[in-house]
């Protein structure tokens, strides 16, 4: 019986994290285009969330460009097809790896650090204090995170695609002595748009669901089931980390299948 | 109202009332059955044991918790039929400063205290800066403008805190614990800033505070949280007056035996010190001297010069009172600027008449540096030490006493600052 309770409980649980997070989500989408607007929180942000990840995310492409490069290199030259080596690495960055990795980046980088220091702004009153100052905080802290995701994540992945490609080009051409010309030629031929705006589109969504959950994870972690103060925030965080992944490579299924 | 014990409510409408709220965490009972009534212009200050619920019963007013049960209401009409956009003007109006500060540590203290004022987005950018230096000046927060809150002490956080909510100039400023962490000195400033700024603005004042008595001196009224329930709910005076045993108790091991500003006995200890004497002198058929002092012109001072400076030479004042009468004399302190001193057969002592005694000792705070103009090279604001001095038998009640002493008030003794010497005068 107790067994059925708790699944229950659970399952009441999540539904209602759900529902929650939806409204939560309606109302920072709501007060992104509602005025007062705040660019220039927007920008510290995008500073915050793309400026600051290019370092990790040139690192993570230039080595995945360099992996697939060699790994499709030696795959390729048992068919003697070495030269689609370019198609093969830039159609697998621009559909696949470059909008799940960067999200999984900057998850780790950014989603973490949102979680954390919105849960450190509840525990510590912050945003009790908004509410007293007449501030909307969803507003206040949400919105701008929102915004500067959804505009972060194309751009940090469009970096990782161009910049994985050159890493591609550093095994294949350079180490491997497949020709420069071919290897463009065949990206240039194989790469069509309806790729790159498939990217794109993913893009966008991993970054909304990334701050969503990241967001949220920290704003309500005071109506977590269990942990408060240091503790609760650290679960929040580890929450937000785990549940952004998860969600991400399931929303990335979902999408191919239904871009293909 | 039924909870409400020895008051008697004023006919004036509260401006924010409690009917009956009741809220629970889990299955603690924080509150159970409050009823208590706010009004417009007042000092309230709720006063009750650590983790009764004082700071939950304050969160119910601007909306930050909701009752379980019971109504909150604004002017006589209950939230729950205000709309929104009402309750959007109430709250516009009212300044929260919290226990924890809630300062935002990744902004400086100038931008935690503009805050407000950017998001109302009502000022322009000159109007913010004056605003917010003005604030920090009269909290002698100018040194740490740019700094941030973990750079700063304890005490300053709690000034920068205050700053924030005083800084849109709010009607109704709720205070939770606002002299937490504070020395002695810079309590009673806070204190007295908040009395000046009230008196000045004419805001609703409600604080949550265990400093008693300091806090009583600018209070109106106060209410007493205990067990979940408003035991009572008055003046001060009625407060002390209360005999109904369970706020005697309560008062009883609430109230300090001594004054932490000046070293001195409490007003309660004072009064007990007093009837003491007055016993004593009756069974030897004597007379006890009773002298009050009291600083003139300290809204000024307050004003112009800081209200840590005011406190300063209130406790300047404290230490000559009992430099001059010795320790065996027992000297309390009965206001914000007021100092009674039971001067038992001084007269033996010293071979004077009362007021004589009273000559010397405005002679000897004249060498006193605190009387000085030199000690003032920056500001310096004019202010004056009045006392009174009489002889009393025995079942004279204390407060007839000091009422009495306060009517025959005569300066002793002053600082006279020259005139147009300091060009920084008005600070304001």
């Amino acid at each position: 019986m107790r067994f059925f309770q708790s699944i229950g409980e659970k399952t009441l649980y999540f539904i209602n994290t759900l529902g929650a997070m939806a409204i939560f989500a309606l109302k920072g989408a709501h007060r992104a285009i509602t005025p007062p607007l705040q660019p220039y929180k927007i920008l510290q942000q995008v500073y915050f969330i793309g400026s600051k990840s290019l370092l990790i995310i040139f690192l993570v492409s230039l080595f995945t460009g360099m992996v697939l490069g060699l790994q499709g290199y030696y795959t390729l030259v048992k068919f003697g097809s070495e030269g689609l080596l370019g198609a093969a690495v830039a159609l697998s960055l621009i559909r696949e790896l470059g909008p799940a990795l960067t999200a999984i980046m900057v998850i780790g980088r950014a989603g973490s650090s949102m979680a954390a220091e919105l849960g450190i702004m509840r525990i510590s009153e912050q945003i009790d204090a908004l509410e007293t100052m007449n501030i909307d905080p969803i507003r206040f802290l949400f919105t701008p995170r929102l915004a500067a995701s959804l505009i972060s994540f194309p751009i940090l992945t469009a970096f990782f695609d161009v910049i994985g490609i050159t890493g591609g080009y550093v095994t294949g051409v350079l180490l491997l002595g497949i020709n420069r010309g071919i290897y463009f030629y065949r990206i240039e031929n194989a790469v069509e748009m309806q790729d790159v705006t498939g990217g794109f589109i993913k893009s966008i969504l991993f970054g909304l669901l990334v701050a969503i959950i990241c967001c949220y994870q920290g704003f309500y972690m005071h109506k977590r089931p269990e942990g408060f103060g240091a503790k609760g925030v650290s679960m929040a965080t580890t929450s937000s980390v785990v549940i952004s992944c998860v969600v991400v490579l399931i929303a990335d299924y979902v999408l191919t299948s239904l871009l293909l | 109202m039924a909870s409400c014990i020895g008051i008697e409510m004023s006919s004036a409408v509260p401006l924010i009332e409690f009917r009956d709220i009741k809220k629970a965490f889990v299955e603690k009972v924080v509150l159970n059955g409050v009823n208590c009534s706010f009004f417009e212009g007042e000092i309230t200050t709720i006063i009750g044991k650590s983790g009764v619920g004082k700071s939950v019963f304050l969160k119910h007013i601007v909306g930050l918790l909701e009752p379980d049960a019971g109504e909150i209401l604004i002017n006589g009409v209950p939230i729950s039929k205000k709309t929104t956009d009402a309750m959007r003007e109430f709250r516009s109006k009212v300044s929260y400063m919290f226990q924890s500060n809630a300062l935002f540590d990744s902004m400086t203290v100038f931008d935690n205290i503009a805050l407000p004022l950017v998001e109302m987005r009502a000022y322009s950018k000159e109007e913010i800066r004056e605003r917010v230096f003005l604030r920090a000046r009269q909290l002698e927060l100018n040194e740490v403008l740019e700094k941030y809150p973990a750079q700063i002490s304890g005490g300053m956080q709690k000034r920068a805190a205050l700053a924030r909510a005083l800084v849109t100039n709010p009607k109704v400023v709720l205070f939770d614990e606002p002299t937490a962490g504070l020395d002695p000195l810079r309590k009673n400033a806070v204190f007295s800033m908040v009395h000046h700024y009230q008196k000045r603005f004419g805001f609703t004042g409600i604080i949550v505070s265990h400093d008693i008595p300091d806090v009583f001196y600018i209070s109106d009224r106060v209410a007493i949280l205990n067990n979940g329930k408003i035991i009572f709910e008055g003046t001060p005076i009625e407060l002390e007056q209360a005999d109904n045993p369970e706020i005697k108790m309560f008062i009883e091991g609430e109230f300090g035996l001594i004054d932490k500003l000046t070293g001195l006995y409490t007003e309660v200890e004072l009064e007990k010190a007093m009837q003491n004497a007055l016993e004593i002198a009756g069974v030897k058929g004597t007379e006890v001297a009773i002298a009050l002092f009291s600083l003139g012109n300290l809204e000024e001072v307050d004003e112009h010069v800081g209200h840590i400076a005011s406190h300063k030479i209130f406790q300047c004042l404290a230490g000559a009172i009992m430099d001059f009468f010795g320790q065996n004399a027992v000297a309390g302190r009965t206001g914000t600027n007021e100092i009674v001193a039971v001067i038992d057969e001084m007269q033996d002592k010293k071979g004077s008449g009362a007021e004589e005694i009273l000559m010397q000792f405005g002679d000897m705070l004249r060498s006193r540096p605190f009387l000085k103009k030199e000690s003032y090279p920056r500001v310096c604001k004019n202010f004056s030490i009045r006392a009174s001095i009489g002889k009393f038998k025995r079942n004279v009640p204390c407060d007839v006493i000091i009422n009495g002493l306060r009517r025959q008030l005569v300066d002793i003794a002053s600082l006279k600052c020259p005139k147009n010497l300091y060009k920084g005068e008005n600070r304001q």
